[in-house]
This record gives structure tokens, sequence and C-alpha cells, in this order.
């Protein structure tokens, strides 16, 4: 065998010495490779002591192998493996080996077989489990071989009576990731080792290491996750293994558990001791519930986090999980919770606690209680009470996703969930807030409740208040009194934390909107009108007095009778505020009042909506007008541009919309325009300046159309393809362009060239779309395709023009939802005077928060730009951490940019802005489309040079006035 | 079978004067050695002369354990080392014995200076005393003497109380102290690993109870306090020195943190001071929060609470007070109360239990009107408020430590014998152990099954299981050898090695049995038949026919003769030696079932 092995080595080596003479240029490449095995070869044979041989694997394992030498260098360890006495050597051969067959491109079944060979002599513990561990992995880079995998699970299931645990476990962890998942399989094979997997891994269950026993489990969960169905014997196996001494066991017991939970929610179990039945879910359930007051921590976040997910449990079993009998000297003792709710429904509220207030009542039965329940009793009392609160975060989420799904016990873990926005840490308390919000649509918050959750708003952690803010948005109130209330703590936070003002008022509009009836009582006393006299004007700047009317106007909104108990100076207010703060304050149908805007709320339905109508209106007048004379086409879109600009502007909800189409027909109208020059009649050299003009307008043309379809939320492909159809336009303008104005063809064949692919890769991407494309310029286009393929570029260009010329205009459909994203920098604000001075040299943080919506992944794709009055960019990439979501489609960016120059000699402002960040890799259009086409026309598309990847600045920029100082010596 | 008795000279069905002597395993170990609050004579310590009714203490005891430094835990402890006479090994935890001095030396300030009481012990006694304490840390195993080994765990309740585990060979016993299961501000909740030990000896003072959770209360009270200060009202809150004070502070240092409140928190100098140090040096001891945080900020640095100065109290303007004592029955508390009791905006809350006849008592039940010395009337105009804070388990957190440490035994100390009573039958009820309550002065004994290790040679071991089928472990597995009692030890040894430890000689013991065979052929043919079927049946053992005309299987011999009278029946003598007992019975069994009748 040895010499076998040499030969081969040598045969290698010789290989590479004709190649040499073959080709040159490759020679440094390819002679270190073959030279590395015999190297190899020779240090280990060199190698006088074990730690000598140890050295040289060592080095050899840091240098990587390529993938046509793994092989020899495998031959040459194992012939080593073979003569190798000591266990370490072959510990560190048998790892080897198994790096070795990972290689990419690299199949291993050539070294199965001696794989499996070596495990026969082995004595070693650690080196058996070495060697199965390789065997993992040459198993694993083999999935399409059951033969194979039959085999390797043989050879585990032969030494999983090895008396070491290593062993047993990688045995165990082979099987669970090679063992037959079909059924088919199994039954073919001719082993009875290999027959039924799950019964030689259950085996296991109960071995006496609890390693193993680990290991048994988790291979369980890896058949599990394979696709096998686990029995549901399993079942009682596993819940005695809850009661195991070792937390890991336990810990991959609860997943089992778990797992056979959802496997077979309603099979029946019987309770031990007596002759009841219940649903397996259920029992399940109590035994997880049981886990969550387990010794082990990690067990109870385990325990803690599983419950959430079942769902299938039967109410009263989930119900169980809030309730704690409370007794004092064996007497029945009400909950500071239920005496909370009796003070409430009895009608008297806030009183002071006296002293036996909490006194406990009737007697109990001392047969009748139950100190450790057998079900799922208190489960998240204990949770939401433990000492980590690892475990209280996860029972807090679990709660959430119970929540949501039953609306009875949303209502029952109100109280707890109330309970926690006092707890120390503030992970927990945002996570309750948070939580609360996810269930605010089940729940109605009593008074005593809000009230508590209203003491929360003086938290000095401005995530703690914003969450709270956020949660007030969306909750459901019952009195009059909920709402004075909310509405004083507001203004208590109001005065305390001014930053706060933004959120303070969006949180009054939404509560006005949501209990119009509850608010129409209080008005008089909020506005502090008197019947008989004239009370004094209140201060139109003062934000308390805006916070009171948000709340007031818009409750007004859906309560026609209100605006009747305004005094003269709030309709002042109202319209001023109506035009300064539009997008808090509704517009309101006034009596006696010419309408200030449109009369009809627009969300409330939003398809027989006017402005809606007007927008569908204005679409039609433009698409229909296809053949007008140019003059009036133009005169037509620019009446209509300016009409959806201005209706964005007016009716928010329709902003994006109203934008997108408006930028659609403004790439339209410079393609028209462009068209018009006449230049195109004209000799070319001599129009060079209206030459100009149109490669401008190609040029804005590309940039709105990547502003089109990055910067939307909800563009669906229908869009995509007309963008594309507009940029493909855009391109073949800037081509007919580049054509006029260059003398010669060498470089317009080139160009002539890249536009075809560009032309031929629409047609792949979009083939679906075409269809719908009759008459347009692509249409036409595809129709010449052979003959363009075939024409010279003058030609080509010529053709393109007409096309150009005849090509109707394509109608945009509109999506249900289209938003624009937008970033408004809140921070810095641009106003100070004072520079913010440091050091040159040295590195000065700015704070910078800024709100984003509707921007998907803004992780990846938001940007933050500095420029500097030098010229100089710099553009930052914000940490995944900084950004924040507060809600559905926005986003919140809290990070510091770190600022550096060289000195100056007085202070100057820079610009701060936003970038939105766009690769046409991540192209919407990939998501839809089947990746191999895309990928496949990505490569044959060149990296264009009008960027395929780019920024679009998407908020307003701030000017940040900063001086650096030179340093003082 | 050996024995695990215990006896209480106090807190057994009470609560006060804690002291348990354990002998396990012919160890005596003294668990805590408190005072009790409510005696002013001798009744106030445990009746150390029972112990060892002439003898010297020191001889009888191998070693004494504080739980934690309450009073009713460790206040006789100068006592009992130094005027009755311990030298032995004291074992407490480190803050234990940090604050142990601090809080005797208060004892014995208002025992002899305040009360004037003589034969008490002094200062140095106290410095003596602590001399021969040996601090623990937690989960460190601490051999006291070759077999008896303690471990210390977390127990919550107050900075360092811990409960411990006494263990002399397999036998073992838990002593809880007093302990509490559910976290607090400032202090985790009491974790012990599933040590299963013979007893566990907790205890019991909420035995009935089953407490509602503690944010409910923690609420309350900090909106009880918010909304005074918000009025500008000042809030006065009696309280002990030790333990709830420094939860309470921690409490309202955290809110006024988080609310960014700036009323000025005061505690009363003096006690409270420095034990607040010793909790700032701590910091491993408290809870999981205080533990993250303090690398920013130690928790107990407060920024927000100054100690308090006399003068302080007729400042103008909102402030909180901590103040001791907390039953408001002498002191700096009762002065601010006097202070501020006339105005209606101020608030005092109680955060404890209040005795019958002080102050606090008076007014949280509700009176108004106050005589106090001097024929004063003081008018009660301010709110009084009660908020409990205990750090005892309730029920339900004895029922966990139990299932968590799974004993064989239980003995409930420290708490009312009727509500113990509830508890016992409980857990009898729910762990199906037996559960003990023995009053003051009453022995429990427990009979314990210990395991005996046997020392095996590992040539032995491995010959052993090489025999026979590979091991397997769900079945025991039978082992041959000789064990060896000799000096103390236990020792397995192969019967070879034992003979020639022992000077033995080996006598071999052989067993032999006659079957009867019908078979009317000659004796060669019938011993052929013999050797053919066995031959059959026995096919992993060597059969050999020996030239003599008998039959070896191993190390069996089976000889035919023809019987005497009858020729047609065979006798076959079957031998075996008494190691191969189970192959030679199975061999007769087999031939007298007869052989088969189909021979060749």
């Amino acid at each position: 065998m040895a010499a076998h092995l040499k030969k081969r080595v040598y045969e290698e080596f010789t290989k590479v010495v004709q190649q040499q003479h073959e080709d040159l240029s490759t020679k440094k490449l390819r002679l270190t490779k073959p030279s590395k095995s015999a190297a190899l070869h020779v240090d280990l044979c060199k190698a006088t002591s074990p730690a000598d041989a140890l050295q040289y694997l060592l080095q050899f394992a840091r240098k990587p192998v390529e993938v046509e030498s793994v092989e020899g260098v495998v031959r040459i360890l194992l012939e080593h493996y073979y003569k190798e006495n000591d266990a370490s050597v072959r510990l560190k051969i048998a790892s080897l080996l198994g790096l070795l067959s990972k290689t990419a491109g690299f199949s291993p079944d050539c070294i199965m077989d001696d794989a499996i060979n070596t495990l026969q002599n082995e004595k070693s513990h650690q080196v058996l489990a070495q060697l199965l561990d390789t065997l993992l992995v040459i198993g694993t880079k083999l999935p399409e071989n059951p033969s194979v995998r039959m085999r390797l699970v043989e050879v585990a299931c032969k030494h999983l009576t090895d008396s070491s645990h290593g062993v047993r476990n990688k045995c165990l962890q082979l099987i669970g990731c090679l063992g037959p998942v079909e059924k088919g399989i199994a039954k073919d094979a001719e082993s009875q080792a290999a027959k039924d997997v799950q019964k030689i891994i259950g085996d296991h269950f109960n071995d006496q290491d609890p390693r193993v026993r680990t290991a048994a489990i988790k291979a369980m969960l890896q058949l599990h996750e394979r696709g096998l169905k686990l029995q549901q014997a399993i079942y009682s196996q596993a819940c005695k293994l809850l009661a195991d001494d070792y937390e890991q066991v336990r810990s991959a017991a609860v997943q089992l558990i778990w797992v056979l939970s959802q496997l077979y929610p309603e099979s029946i179990v019987p309770i031990p001791s007596s002759n009841e039945e219940i649903r397996l879910v259920d029992d399940a359930f109590g035994k997880i519930c049981h886990m969550v007051s387990d010794g082990s921590w990690v067990v109870r976040v385990q325990a803690a986090k599983l419950l959430g997910s079942m769902q299938q449990v039967s109410s009263h079993f989930l119900e169980q999980t809030l309730d704690k009998k409370l007794m004092s000297d064996l007497r029945r003792k009400r909950t500071a919770h239920e005496r909370a709710k009796e003070l409430y429904s009895s009608g008297e509220f806030s009183s002071g606690r006296k002293w036996g207030d909490d006194a406990p009542k009737e007697e109990i039965d001392t047969g009748a209680v139950n100190l450790i329940e057998s079900g799922a009793c208190g489960a998240f009392v204990h949770g939401l009470e433990d000492e980590m609160y690892e475990v209280r975060i996860a029972a807090v989420e679990a709660l959430c996703m119970l929540a949501q799904s039953s609306p009875s016990f949303a209502e029952k873990c109100l109280d707890f969930l109330v309970d926690m926005f006092n707890d120390e840490i503030e992970e927990v308390r945002l996570q309750s807030i948070h939580t609360m919000r996810k269930i605010s649509n089940n729940i109605t918050l009593r008074e005593d409740q809000l009230d508590t959750v209203l003491a929360v708003l003086e938290d000095s952690s401005r995530d703690i208040r914003e969450a709270l803010h956020e949660l007030l948005c969306c909750t459901n109130v019952s009195t009059k009194e909920g709402i004075h209330l909310a509405l004083v703590e507001l203004l208590k936070n109001l005065t305390k934390y001014p930053t706060d003002r933004e959120s303070i008022w969006k949180c009054l509009k939404f509560l006005g909107s949501r209990h119009p009836t509850l608010v129409l009582p209080l008005v008089p006393e909020l506005l502090s009108t008197h019947p008989f006299f004239d009370t004094p004007e209140p201060d139109m700047d003062d934000p308390a007095y805006i916070a009171v009317l948000v709340l007031i106007f818009n409750a007004a909104k859906s309560c026609p009778t209100m605006p009747a108990l305004f005094s003269d100076h709030t309709f002042r207010h109202y319209a001023y505020l109506r035009d300064s703060l539009s997008h808090l304050v509704p517009p309101l149908r006034l009596p006696g009042r010419k309408l200030v805007s449109s009369p009809v709320s627009p969300s409330i339905t939003p398809h027989e909506d006017p402005s809606q109508q007007f927008l569908h209106q204005s679409l039609e007048r433009v698409y229909n007008l296809q053949h007008l004379d140019p003059q009036g086409v133009q005169e037509l879109l620019e009446f209509t541009i300016r009409d959806l600009q201005r209706l964005g502007e007016l009716q928010s909800e329709l902003a994006g919309m109203a934008d997108f189409t408006a930028t659609y027909l403004q790439c339209q109208l410079l393609l028209i325009k462009a068209l018009q020059e006449k230049l195109w009649n004209v000799a070319a050299p001599l129009y060079l300046k209206q030459n100009a003009l149109a490669s401008a307008a190609a040029k804005q043309i590309l940039e709105e159309t990547y502003k089109m379809e990055f910067m939307y939320s909800g563009v669906e492909s229908r869009q995509v393809v007309i963008i594309h159809h507009m940029r493909l336009q855009a391109k073949a303008l800037q081509l007919i362009v580049t054509a006029r104005t260059t003398r010669g063809v060498e470089p317009l064949f080139g160009m002539c060239e890249k536009f075809l692919q560009e032309v031929d890769s629409f047609q792949r991407c979009f083939i679906s779309e075409l269809p719908h494309m009759q008459g347009s310029f692509v249409d036409k286009l595809l129709d010449l395709m052979p003959r363009l393929v075939t024409s010279k570029p003058s030609e080509v260009v010529k053709i393109l023009q007409t096309t150009l010329r005849q090509s109707t205009f394509l109608h945009l459909p509109l999506p249900e939802q289209l938003h624009r994203a937008s970033a408004n920098i809140i921070e810095p604000t641009g106003e100070s005077d004072n520079p913010l001075r440091f050091t040159s040299g040295l590195v000065v943080a700015l704070d910078v928060d800024a709100t984003l919506e509707h921007v998907q992944d803004p992780q990846g794709t938001v940007k933050v730009q500095v420029l500097y009055p030098d010229g100089q960019a710099q553009l930052i990439h914000p940490k995944p951490a900084d950004f924040r979501n507060p809600g559905p489609g926005r986003h919140r960016l809290i990070t510091q940019v770190y600022l550096s120059h060289t000195a100056w000699t007085e202070p100057c402002q820079i610009e701060v802005r936003l970038l939105l960040a766009y690769n046409s890799n991540t192209s919407k259009a990939s998501t839809r489309i089947p990746k191999s086409t895309w990928n496949e026309s990505l490569e044959a598309l060149p990296p264009s040079e009008n960027g395929i990847e780019g920024t679009i600045p998407f908020s307003k920029p701030v000017k940040v006035y900063i001086m650096p100082k030179p340093a003082r010596r | 079978v050996s024995l695990v008795s215990c006896w209480c000279p106090g807190a057994g069905q009470d609560v006060g004067r804690s002291c348990i002597l354990v002998s396990i395993a012919g160890k005596n170990v003294m668990l805590d050695c408190g005072m009790h609050m409510g005696y002013n004579d001798d009744r106030r310590f445990p009746d150390f002369s029972y112990i060892t009714q002439n003898g010297r203490l020191t001889d009888f005891l191998d070693c004494v354990i504080i739980s934690h430094f309450h009073l009713d835990h460790c206040g006789a402890l100068p006592y009992f080392s130094e005027m009755v006479g311990y030298d032995g090994p004291i074992y407490m935890t480190h803050p234990t014995k940090a604050i142990c001095p601090i809080l005797l030396e208060d004892y014995r300030k208002i025992t002899v200076d305040k009360k004037g009481e003589t034969n008490f012990f002094t200062s140095q006694m106290i410095k003596d005393c602590m001399k021969k304490v040996v601090a623990v840390h937690l989960h460190q195993t601490v051999q006291v003497d070759e077999e008896l080994e303690i471990k210390a765990y977390y127990a919550g309740h107050v900075l360092g109380a811990a409960m411990f585990q006494i263990k002399v060979g397999c036998e073992s016993v838990v002593y809880t102290g007093d302990y509490n299961m559910t976290p607090d501000r400032h202090l985790g909740a009491a974790w012990i690993d599933k040590c299963r030990p013979d007893l566990l000896i907790s205890e019991s003072t909420y035995a009935t109870t089953i407490r509602d959770s503690k944010r409910c209360r923690e609420r309350d009270f900090l909106k009880k306090v918010h909304e005074t200060v918000e009025r500008g009202g000042k809030v006065l809150i009696p309280v002990f020195a030790l333990g709830r004070a420094q939860e309470l502070c921690i409490l309202l240092e955290t809110f006024w943190e988080r609310m960014n409140l700036k009323a000025p928190i005061y505690f009363s100098t003096g006690l409270t001071e420095k034990a607040n140090h010793y909790y700032k040096l701590f910091i491993t001891w408290t809870n999981q929060k205080i533990r993250k945080t303090f690398v920013q900020r130690n928790m107990f640095e407060f920024k927000h609470i100054k100690a308090f100065d006399r003068a302080f109290a007729d400042n103008p303007g909102p402030m909180v007070v901590f103040a001791t004592p907390g039953m408001l029955h002498a002191g700096q508390s009762l002065q601010i109360f006097r202070k501020w009791a006339g105005n209606e905006k101020n608030m005092v809350i109680m955060p404890g239990y209040c005795v019958q006849g002080t102050v606090g008592h008076k007014i949280l039940s509700g009176q108004r009107k106050l005589e106090m010395e001097g024929r004063q009337i003081l008018e009660v105009k301010m709110q009084v408020e009660y908020m409990s804070f205990s750090a005892h388990a309730d029920a339900k957190g004895i029922m966990q430590l139990i299932r968590q440490a799974e004993p064989r035994n239980v003995l409930l100390v420290h708490g009312e014998a009727k509500k113990m009573e509830f508890l016992k039958q409980k857990i009898e009820q729910e762990f199906h152990v037996s559960c003990y309550m023995p009053a003051n002065g009453e022995t429990t004994t427990i009979l314990t099954n210990p395991c005996i290790p046997v020392d095996i040679s590992l040539g032995l071991l491995k010959r052993e299981t090489a025999i026979g089928p590979l091991p397997d472990a769900k079945k025991p597995k039978l082992m041959h050898g000789t064990l060896l009692m000799k000096d103390n030890s236990f020792r397995l040894v192969s019967p070879e090695q034992a003979l020639k430890e022992l000077g033995l000689a080996e006598h071999q013991l052989r067993f032999t049995c006659r079957v009867h065979i019908q078979d009317p052929r000659k004796e060669h043919e019938t011993v052929l038949r013999v050797y053919n079927h066995l031959k059959g049946v026995l096919k992993d053992y060597s059969v050999q026919h020996l030239p003599d005309g008998s039959i070896t299987v191993e190390s069996i011999l089976i000889q035919a003769t023809a019987h005497s009278e009858d020729q047609g029946t065979k006798v076959l003598l079957v031998s075996w030696t008494y190691q191969d007992e189970e192959l030679g019975s199975y061999l007769t069994s087999l031939l007298k079932k007869g052989l088969p009748q189909s021979t060749p």
C-alpha cells in the first residue's frame, strides 16, 4: 500500500514537470501544489518524535490545499496514520482528514472506504471520536448518495456500544445527521441496524452519561428537522427526561416535547395516577410550564420561549398560567390585581391603602390547596418574576404571542404586562411596552391600569417614552377620565421633556380620533371656555396648547357637534394649525365657515375620494392624448405634472402615488422635448448646444428612473417593467445623441452592442409582461431585432430614432399602495450659531437623529453623507443597531457620526444628509423573477458607466457649523 | 442503616433563637446560634448546658455554622463561644462575618448601656469570638476534618445569607437558614442543586401563605412616594438598619434615576451608613442587575440618597427620609415623626410589621391622636401607609426548594406549629417523603440508607467486565470478587489475592450429582451419545471426550457407569466446582431430561 501511495505522489510530481514545459505562465502556481503533498510526506518521514510530526501537521494545516491534490494528501496522511503510534498525532491526522474533505469541489467518496477502515483497529477513544467526526463531514458532503449514508450509519451503530461518551456522542450525531429519513430507503436496506434509527437513538435516551443523552435528543431533533416524522411513543420517554439531573438534557428534552406537541397536538394521553385523559398538547404545555420554575435558568429561558408558540393549547390551560391562588394563614387572599379590579368596578378609585386592606377573607379548605400544581398554574407569574432578565424577556415574548392569538387571554394578561412596565431592567420594560402595543387591538385599558401605564411617561429613557407614545396611539381607553388622565400626563411629559413634542402631538392625534365621544364632554374644560365670560386667548405657540387642540380637532373630525363648543379664537387657531401642522390636524367641516379644504375625510372612503378620482382622471387624460400635436401634449403634460405635485402636497395619503406618476410624466415630457429638438433635422456638428440639452435630458431620465425604482415602497413588477422601459428609451436617446455628436464609427460599435444586449436582457427579464406592451418602443424594437443585429451602427441609430418617435406612450398602472421613502433629520437642527469646536486631526462625534419613512431594509440601504466645504465627501454606514423600528413602515436612526478635518482658520458649515443606496443587483425585479435568469442577464450586462450601484439623496441636507482648531503645542 | 439525629434547642415550632444540633455519622454540628427577641432573661439564649451536660463543648461539637447575620441566628454567638466556652471553628460567609460584629455590638450596646444589664458579653468578647470564625465562599467545599465537609449555597434573604450542606461520607444534611425564592431589588433568589440530601432542614415562616407578586407592592410604594413628593410633602420611612432598608434604598434610587426626580432622599447615619459600605463591597452577592451594571456604577453608591442630619428635618420642600428604628418606638424616626405628623401633605410608610404598643402599631391601627410622654397629645394628620416587604420564602417557595433539592426527609423549623402542620401534610402528600417538625428540645432521629463505597482493583474490574456480554447501562452487572474489610476500609479483590493477603490455603468445593439414564446400550456407547448430545446443545463451550471414557465440559466432569442392579440404566456422574455452579446445574437438568431418541 505504501509503495502504491508513493507512486501516486511521484506520478503527480512528474505530471507537473510536463506542464512546466507546456505552459510557462502557470508554472509557479502549479509547482507548489504537488510538492506540498510530497513535502508533507518527506516531513512526516523525517519526523523523529510524535511532537515533531505534530508540529509538521500543524504547519501543514495552516496552508490551504488545492482541490486536485486533496486526494494525494489524504493518502499520505492515511499512510502515516497506520504507522503512527502516538494517539495525539493520529488525532490530528483524523481532524485534518475532516478538514480536507470539506475542501470545496472535492468529492470525498474516494476516501470513504479508507476512512471507515481506519476505524477498525483504532483503540484510542478520542481518535475514534475524531474519525467519526470526519465521517460525518464526508457524509454531509455526499447528500445524494443514500448507500454511502447507510454504510456510515451502520458504522456509527456499531460504535454506539463504545465505552467512551465522546465516541457515542459522535455516533449519535452522525446518525442524526445522516440517518435515513424516508421510510422506503430503510426497507430496502439489508442491515437490521439502520432500519429504525428512531429506536436506536431512543435507546440512548437513558444512557448513563448526560452528554450522550443530550446528543441523543439532539440527534432526534436533527432527524425531525430533516423531515422525519417522529413517533409518538417517544413522548413518554421525553417526559421522563424532563426530570434529568443535568440542565443540557432537560433543555433539549423541553425542545423535544415541544416538537412532539406540534406533531401530535390532538392525540390523547392519560394523566398518571388517574383515569382521566387529556390532549397531548395540553399535557405538553403543562409540562413545559412546569419547567419555567426549573433550577437552571437556561432551561427556564428555553421553556418560556417555547410556551409562546403553543397556540393550540386549550384556553382553560392557558388561563391557568396566570393564576396564582394567594393565601395568608390558610385563608384566601385576593391579589392586588383583583383588588384593583374590584375598586374599579365598585366605582371607587384611588383609595389609600389601609392597614389590613389586604386582610385575608374566607378560610381555605386545607385539602384543596395544591402547592405544586401538576398543570400550568402560575407559570407566567413565575416567569415574569424570575431572577434573570433573560427569562423575564422570554416570558413577555411568549405572553405576547399567546395573547395575539387569544383575545380573552390578552385581557387577562394585561395586569401582568402592566406590572412589567416597572421592571428594573430597561430592555424588559421596553419589550413589555412593545408587547402591549402589539396586542392593543384586543384590549381596553381600565383606569387603574392606564394610571400605571402613564406613570412610565416620566421615564428618563427616550426609547421607553417613545414606545409608550406609540402604545397610546393604538390604545383603547374606556372612560373620559382616562382620556383626561392621559392628556394630563402627556402634558406633564411635554413640560419635562420638550424634545418629545412631535411624538406627543402625534400620540394625541390618534387618541383624539379613536375616542371622539369621550373627548366631547371634556372640551369645555380643555379649552377653558365659560358659558358667560370670555376667557383670555391662549398663547398659540405654547406646545401644550397645541397638544390640546390636536386632541380636540382630531376628535371633532368624527363628532360634528363638537365645533359648536369652540370659541372664536379656536376657529382662528384651527385655520392656522391646519396650515402649519397639516399632518396633525385633519380637515373639519365647520359651521358657518367656508370649507378650508376638501369636506370629506379621505381615509374613510378612499375609492370614492374625489382627489383620487382627480388623480385618475388626469392620468386618463394624458394617456388618451396620444396623437395630439406635440405642442399640446407638452402643455398638457406640464399642467398635469403641476397638478399632481400640488395634489401630493395637499393629500398626504396620495403623495406617494402623485409623486410617482408625476416623475413618470416628467420623464415622458423630457423625452418628448428631447425628440422635438430641431437638431435631428440639421447636420450634427452645428448644434452642439442643443445636444447638451438632449443628453442632459437623457441623463435626467436615467436618474429619475432609478429614483422611481428604488425610492418607493410598494412598487410592483408591472411598474418595474415600465420604469425599465423608460430607462431603455433614455439609453436609446443617449445612443442617438452620441451618434450624432461623435465622429467616427469606432466608439459606436461598442455602444450599439451594449444597447442591444440590454434590449435582450430586458426581453428575458420581463418576458411575461411583454404582451401588455403593444405598440411600445421595446415592442417595435423587438420586431426589428433581427435587422438591428446585422446592421451597421449608423443604421441602428436611424432605426432607433424612428422607433423612438413613433412609439406610443405606455400607460403606467398604479399599485394599491405607494409610498415614497423619506427621511427627516431631527438632529442636528442646523440652527446653531455656535460652532462645534474640536482639535484638528482628532475626532468629534456628531449625534444624528432622523426619522425614516417607508424605507425597506434601512440597515442595508441608508447611509449618512457628510460634505465638507472643500468638496470632500464622506459616506458613513450606520450600525444596524442604530436603527429602531417604532412602527410599521417607520424607522428611526439614532447614530453618531465621527467628523475630522485638518485645521481651519474660521468656522464653516458642513452638510449632513441621508442617502439611499441602491444596487440593481438587488433590484425589486430580482425578487419576482426567477433568480437564474436575472443573474445571467446581469452577467451579460457590463457594469455600465451610469451606475448600476448608486445613491439617491432623500433627506434635506442639514448644515452643521464646525471649527477644527489647530492642535496646541 | 445509619442515623441522622437532630435536636433543636431553639427554633423548633418557634421563631427566634434559632439553634439546631445535628449529629450525622458521628459528627456533631451546631447550626446557628441565635437569641430570642421576646425575652430578656436566660431564655433569650439556647440552653447550651444541655448539650454536653458537663463536658467541654469543644470536645463535643465538630463545628458551628451561622447562616446569616440576623440576631435571631447569630445573637448568642459571643455568649456561646466566650462565656460558655467553645474553641472550635465557626463557619459563616464573608458578608456575614463582616456585618455580624456590627449588629452584635449594637445589640450589646442596647442591652448593656441602655438597659443597664450586667453579666452580658463585652466588646472584647465579640472580637475574640469573631477570631474563631472561618469565612467560606459560595459553593466552596470546606473540609472541616477528614470526613466532615460543608458547602454554602446562595439563599437570598439578606446579604450573605447562605444555605449549608453538611456532608459526612455519603450522608448529608442541608440547612436552609432563612431564604427567599423570589428575587428582590438587591438580592437574587435562593438556589440549590439536586444534591439529594438525607435531610433538609427548612425554615417555614410563611408556611401557610402564598404571596402576591412583588411588583404590585413595589409599584404601589413608588406611586405613593412619588405622589407625595410631587405634592411637596415629606415622606418618612421608618426602617431597621439592615436588609429591607437597602432594598428600599435601591428601589427609590433607581426610581429617582428613571424618573429624573430631584427631591432629596436621606437615610439616617450610623448603622445604615456602615452597612451600606459593606453592601458596596459584596457586589457578587447581589442580584443580576446590580452585578451587571456595577462596572458602570455601583448601585450602592447612591447618587440621590445622602446622609441625614437632624437639622434637615426642618428644611422646607419635599424629601424622603429613611430613619431607624422601624417601629417608631424611639430614636430618630420618632423624632422626625413628631415633627411631621401635623401636616396632611406628609406621609409615613411602614414597610414592616409593628409590635403591639409601639407608635407604629397605633397609627397603623388607625389611631389619629397619640398621647406622647409628658401628657402631650399629638394629632396625626399625615397619611399613614403600610407596605409589607418581607424576604422569606412562601409556601410555594418552600415547595420549590424541596423540589430542587430532592431530599429524602424534610424537617421544618423556624415557624409556628399550626402552620407547620399544614405544610408538613402538603410535603408528605406531594413528594412522598417523611416530614418532621420537632418542638424545642425534642430530638428527631432519621434512618438513612447510606451507600458504602468499596475500592476495587482495576485489574479485577477489567477482567470481570470482559467476561460475558458487553456492559449495558440499563442493567446492573454481576461480578465475582472477595470483599475484604480491613483497617476500616473496604476493598473488593480477586479471590487469589484475598487468600494471599489473609494467608489462607485454597480449598476446592465440588458438587457431584448422579443422573440415571435408561439406555440399554454399552457404557461407552452411552458416553458417546451423551457426548454428541452435549456437543449439539452446548455449541459455545468446549466439550471433550477424554480417552478414559469421561466427558469434560469446560471443567465439569461427566462419567458413566452401568447401574449395579439394572444394566439398562446407566448412571451418569456429574461433578463440578462451585465456581461453575451455574453451568453444572444446567447440565444436570439437561441430562435429567434424558437423551434425544433419534440417535445415529
